[in-house]
């Protein structure tokens, strides 16, 4: 899965992120902070790996 | 098959406890194409395209899958795998078209256990390249594959095969809403991932080595339809569901909007530097909390739409308004909950 960027989502509702803004094979996609959702699990594996980290929230 | 044979089946699905909702595997007819709407689409790089179904035959460039309205007697569509320019598979190859199926739809298989369950994997199959085909399930939390063979016998006509797989005793099997089993019909895959066929073995394989590799044939079609996986020992007709239940199904995994217009989502006096918040309901609760991808967005006194969290039930954004006075905002959006 080509990752090339990740952000932190954190509206001014909340004050701890809970998603990414990521771009995945080319799109811009939300995506969830949750293990079971394939793309936030390939996300963390790739944190992991080192080849990919994910931006503080603006 | 004489009535009486086709009661007794019947009476020994109701034994194994099924006489609905047999079917395990969705979209089981390819009727369901939310992503392309039955066009013709690159089979060349692993992703979803009719729903449920995911793969990819890498091997041989100009692959194309669509949903085809070809099908056996009995059917509307059928998937249409066409093999571009043709080419052997390298040992680490994965060529195949497969199924995940969730955990919670083979929880009472009891897998893993001493009362493991058998099952019952039927399909109706085409093909321009006759010979000995083959695929294999294998699970997601523990290492183990049934690899199994299949004839097709005459080209170019719709058969219908049937494979039956004794439950696996050992092993863990997922049974809550990650990845339980994949089912893979293999389209040419390397030696890799290739054994002996008949019984579950430790490792994880697509198919039988020596069996047929559609990719090296320039131009070969390859039609599935009628795939149907039951908690039996006896294959049972296929369960055919309503569009709307199928949809349904399909969309605890992936929704698209999809329609002509963009929804319409704030229209009114906004002023500059405040924030509307919205909320969407999915149409079905979705295995887990989707990815969300926008489209078709286009907004006037609005900076562009975040969202923010994204639950099983519903998913949440906001966008700021860069002035004041009139304004909205519009988009489509996909939800993504898929293994």
């Amino acid at each position: 899965m080509n990752i090339t960027s990740a952000q932190y989502i954190q509206s001014e509702m909340d004050n701890n992120p809970t998603a990414v803004k990521a771009v995945i094979e080319g799109s811009t996609v939300f995506v969830p902070l949750d293990p079971a959702n394939r793309h936030y699990s390939e996300i963390m594996r790739q944190v992991e790996a080192g080849t990919l980290t994910i931006q503080e929230a603006e | 098959m004489s009535k009486a044979r086709q009661l007794a089946d019947l009476g020994n699905v109701y034994d194994d406890g099924a006489l609905s909702n047999r079917n395990r595997i969705i979209n089981g007819a390819m009727v369901i194409d939310q992503r392309n709407g039955g066009s013709s689409v690159a089979f060349t790089s692993a992703a979803y395209k009719l729903d449920r179904w995911v793969g990819a035959v890498g091997t041989a460039t100009g692959t194309t899958i669509q949903r085809s309205t070809t099908s056996a007697t009995g059917f509307s569509n059928s998937a249409l795998i066409t093999i571009g320019t043709g080419a052997s598979p390298v040992a680490g190859a994965v060529n195949r078209i497969y199924q995940v199926i969730e955990g919670y739809n083979i929880s009472d298989f009891a897998w893993g256990t001493a009362s493991a369950s058998a099952i019952t994997l039927s399909f109706w199959v085409r093909s321009s390249v006759t010979g000995t085909f083959s695929g294999a399930l294998y699970g997601a939390s523990t290492i183990q594959s049934y690899p199994f063979t299949y004839t097709i016998s005459a080209a170019n006509t719709f058969e219908q095969k049937t494979i039956i797989i004794s439950g696996p005793t050992t092993g863990t099997w997922n049974s809550t809403n990650g990845a339980g089993v994949y089912v893979n019909f293999d389209l040419g895959s390397g030696s890799t991932f290739k054994t002996s066929a008949g019984s579950w073995t430790t490792g994880t394989y697509i198919g039988v080595t020596g069996s047929t590799n559609l990719c090296e044939t320039t131009g070969a079609t390859f039609y599935l339809t009628g795939v149907q996986l039951e908690c039996s020992d006896t294959a049972t007709p296929f369960e055919h569901r309503s569009y709307g239940d199928e949809l349904a199904r399909c969309q605890r995994y992936y929704f698209s909007s999809d329609e002509a217009d963009s929804l319409l989502l704030s229209f009114g006096d906004v002023t500059s530097g405040d924030s509307t918040y919205f909320t969407i309901l999915h149409p079905t609760t979705m295995r887990t909390g989707p990815t969300i991808t926008l489209s078709n967005e286009s907004h006037s006194g609005f900076d562009g739409i975040t969202v923010f969290r994204n639950y099983a039930t519903r998913w949440a954004g906001y966008d700021v308004a860069t002035s004041t006075g009139r304004g909205y905002f519009q988009f489509e959006y996909v939800a993504d909950a898929e293994l």
